[in-house]
């Protein structure tokens, strides 16, 4: 009697055994109890500081393991130097493909690095998610659908400065200072996707060099134009020379700021704090310096991790905030995944979130993606300078439709 | 042995001790056995270290170039990132806004190279030691900058960089693109590595030599100081720009953040791990600059850079005239015991 039981039950586990076998081919880095994801970092060389996303990353993947991993499954996440060096990013992910076998890519930093291992990942078709880079380029479904950013881009930022000028003064006329680089384009592309047709007649642009020693003549050439709207896609440097030079030309137009240069010690010190008043920019994380937030559960949360998983970490710096909403997002993705692991699910998965508040992004903001829209934040908070430090004021707004 | 007098005595004598006496079936097993070993990767290794090996022998070229200008020819050149630069960009441009094939590039990045390396040769002519490795120090922290300028940037692609497309291995050869792309490295390595060992080991190699050991006594026996000191330059530039070349096929991406100062440091490590005035050397040093980084980021991933640092130090402390000095002691102590 016992034997043929014992057959019908190895038989049973076979049964179970080979849908399991047929997944674990069809996708790679995933077993019944492991989940292999990598990235690549800047963990030496000048671009090192963000190596501190990786590791809030590395702790938030060791708090969920520590907490039983996601479907009965323990998350490793290797996380390879690529010195910020374009060559090295596709040698390291091609190691972290081919060899490692990781199910997806996950974060990996910068613009010229993910750019070199943009097409390579597209042909592998594997999954590139949620990079930590600003440009825009990154939703370009049709082309390359497995590859999708998270942050609001440059872009995505001016477009929301446009929207609020043309709210406050339909009639402005608007003065674009911007880096002639991608950077400072994108800032234009934002500006010239909200006006459309009227770009020409209300616009006059100014461009200048990373390497220019001064912006003067620039700002004197958009003030003689009559501008009394100033939107800067510029860096720190230039921005605490734009803010000074505007103040001392006494010009007093409505005036933006990138919100990469507004660092209070890097531009508005040396710019002048009584200088800068009035100056707008834009967020979507919560700043952790603002004592509005003490109290906020999101924060409070964030902070609680912080002191857990990194007790050592300097809770000013405000790539902790990033990494941990990004972690969020990408949790939840695996979370909707439920088993299948598959690469083609993640993706699907990926581009499928239902609006979602994280708790260290502005109260508003929302992560949300389809199919279509591979812009995974696309809101931001205007906040103006009083003096002492940024005010935010009137509610979230959303980039363009494009 | 006159030449064991001067301070490199090994680096002297080496390549012109060793043809002698070897017959010449002899050198054809080395030179098959050779072909055998570039070859066995192909079947050994699966992509990603195919991929890897590709790199190191591109690097190992970059380092040989350097080689010539700094091991035999004795001027410092900290710059030599930027005719890498320049080689690769030569065939970025060519191949994504011309469409030309890349082996058609690969004559024309040679020879912007060795322009540009043979007009940097004039201010070396004047400057010596750590002035020339500052000046050319400065043109590897410029080309990066330059190559973003906006009047170049519609053929560089400015900071976005340009994409390209390896070259697809003929019809008819059963080997995937990566497999293709390490027997073009080969072959275009191979026939740089072999003229490089014939430049060395002919009258113009051992003036090179006598240039960087001796250049009064040079001059005296009636050499042209000035003007084999800028081929030097021209020939290295061009060798280092055809690595280059294949770098950009091979990342199938340039962008100038890939040609920071630091890959004409690293290039000087490989140098000096190598073996300074080593053709084989150059190889060696070519495989150090690929795979060290990876072994110490194994090693610890907190301080990769600590790791690297100590097995420099310890290799320098250990072989202290690189790769090519160890073989070269082990070859004369099996010559000696016979």
């Amino acid at each position: 009697m016992s034997l043929p039981r014992r057959r019908l039950l190895a038989g049973s586990v076979l049964l179970l055994a080979t849908p399991r076998l047929a997944r674990a081919e069809e996708s790679p880095g995933v077993t019944a109890t492991e989940l292999r994801i990598g990235t690549t970092y800047a963990l030496s060389g000048p671009a090192s500081a963000y190596s501190l996303i990786a590791k809030c990353l590395t702790a938030m993947v060791k708090q969920l393991n520590d907490q039983g991993g996601i479907g009965g499954r323990k998350i490793t996440f290797l996380v390879y130097d690529d010195a910020y060096s374009p060559p090295k990013t596709l040698e390291q992910t091609r190691r972290l493909v081919e060899q490692d076998k990781v199910a997806f890519l996950f974060n990996n930093l910068g613009t010229p690095t993910n750019s070199a291992i943009h097409r390579y990942v597209n042909q592998r078709k594997v999954p590139h998610l949620f990079l930590a880079t600003g440009a825009d380029k990154w939703a370009e479904p049709k082309q390359y659908p497995w590859t999708i950013g998270w942050q609001p881009s440059y872009r995505i930022e001016a477009q929301i400065y446009a929207k609020h000028i043309l709210e406050q003064k339909p009639e402005a006329r608007i003065g674009l200072l911007h880096q002639n680089d991608d950077f400072g384009k994108d800032y234009v592309a934002g500006v010239r996707d909200v006006l459309g047709p009227r770009f020409d007649s209300m616009v006059k642009t100014a461009s200048h060099e990373a390497t220019d020693a001064t912006i003067d003549s620039q700002i004197v050439s958009l003030q003689a134009a009559g501008c009394d709207a100033l939107v800067c896609g510029i860096i720190p440097r230039f921005a605490a020379q734009a803010i000074r030079r505007v103040f001392d030309l006494n010009w007093k137009p409505m005036m933006f700021m990138s919100n990469v240069s507004v660092s209070g010690s890097v531009v508005i010190e040396p710019a002048g704090r009584e200088k800068a008043v009035g100056l707008i920019t834009s967020d979507y994380r919560k700043d952790q310096s603002d004592p509005s937030w003490a109290d906020d559960p999101g924060m409070r949360e964030w902070r609680e991790f912080m002191q857990r998983y990194i007790p050592d970490g300097e809770l000013g710096d405000n790539n902790y905030t990033y990494a941990y909403s990004v972690g969020l997002t990408l949790f939840q993705v695996l979370r909707q995944c439920g088993n299948d692991l598959s690469r083609a699910n993640v993706m699907k998965q990926a581009t499928s979130l239902a609006p979602m508040p994280l708790p260290t992004l502005l109260p508003g903001i929302t992560v949300s993606t389809s199919a279509e829209n591979y812009r995974p934040i696309r809101q931001m908070q205007l906040q103006r300078w009083d003096g002492k430090g940024w005010v935010r004021f009137g509610k979230v707004i959303e980039g363009a439709e494009v | 042995m006159s030449a064991s007098k001067g301070l490199h005595p090994e680096a002297a004598i080496g390549p012109i001790a060793v043809p002698a006496a070897t017959p010449a079936w002899r050198r054809g097993l080395y030179l098959l056995v050779g072909i055998a070993v570039a070859l066995a990767p192909l079947v050994l290794l699966e992509s990603f270290h195919l991929f890897q090996l590709t790199m190191a022998v591109i690097m190992a070229l970059a380092v040989l170039g350097l080689n010539i200008v700094c091991g035999y020819n004795g001027q410092i050149s900290l710059g030599h990132g930027a005719f890498f630069a320049v080689g690769a960009y030569a065939t970025a441009i060519l191949m994504s806004h011309f469409d030309w094939s890349f082996w058609a590039t690969l004559p024309v990045s040679a020879v912007v190279c060795g322009v540009i390396g043979y007009g940097i040769g004039f201010p070396a002519l004047r400057l010596a030691g750590h002035y020339l490795a500052l000046t050319t120090f400065s043109l590897a922290v410029a080309v990066p900058q330059i190559l973003k300028h906006k009047s170049i940037e519609d053929w560089t692609g400015g900071v976005q960089g340009l994409f390209l497309v390896k070259p697809d291995p003929p019809a008819g050869l059963p080997l995937s693109p990566d497999q293709w792309m390490y027997v073009v490295t080969l072959i275009v390595a191979g026939a740089c590595f072999l003229l490089a060992w014939n430049l060395i080991r002919s009258r113009i190699g051992r003036a090179l030599i006598a240039t960087r050991d001796n250049p009064t006594a040079a001059e005296a026996m009636g050499m042209d100081i000035a003007s084999l000191k800028t081929r030097a330059f021209a020939v290295s530039a061009m060798i280092t720009g055809i690595a280059g070349s294949l770098s950009a096929v091979a990342i199938e991406f340039v962008a100038p953040d890939s040609f920071s100062i630091f890959v004409s440091i690293t290039l000087f490590v490989g140098m000096v791990v190598g073996g300074v005035a080593s053709i084989l050397g150059s190889l060696f040093g070519g495989l150090f600059v690929l795979f060290v980084p990876n072994i110490a980021e194994a090693i610890s991933k907190a301080a990769p850079g600590v790791i690297y640092g100590v097995i420099l130090i310890l290799f320098l402390f250990l072989l202290p005239d690189g790769f090519a000095g160890l073989l070269r002691r082990i070859g004369q102590r099996l010559r000696i015991r016979p």
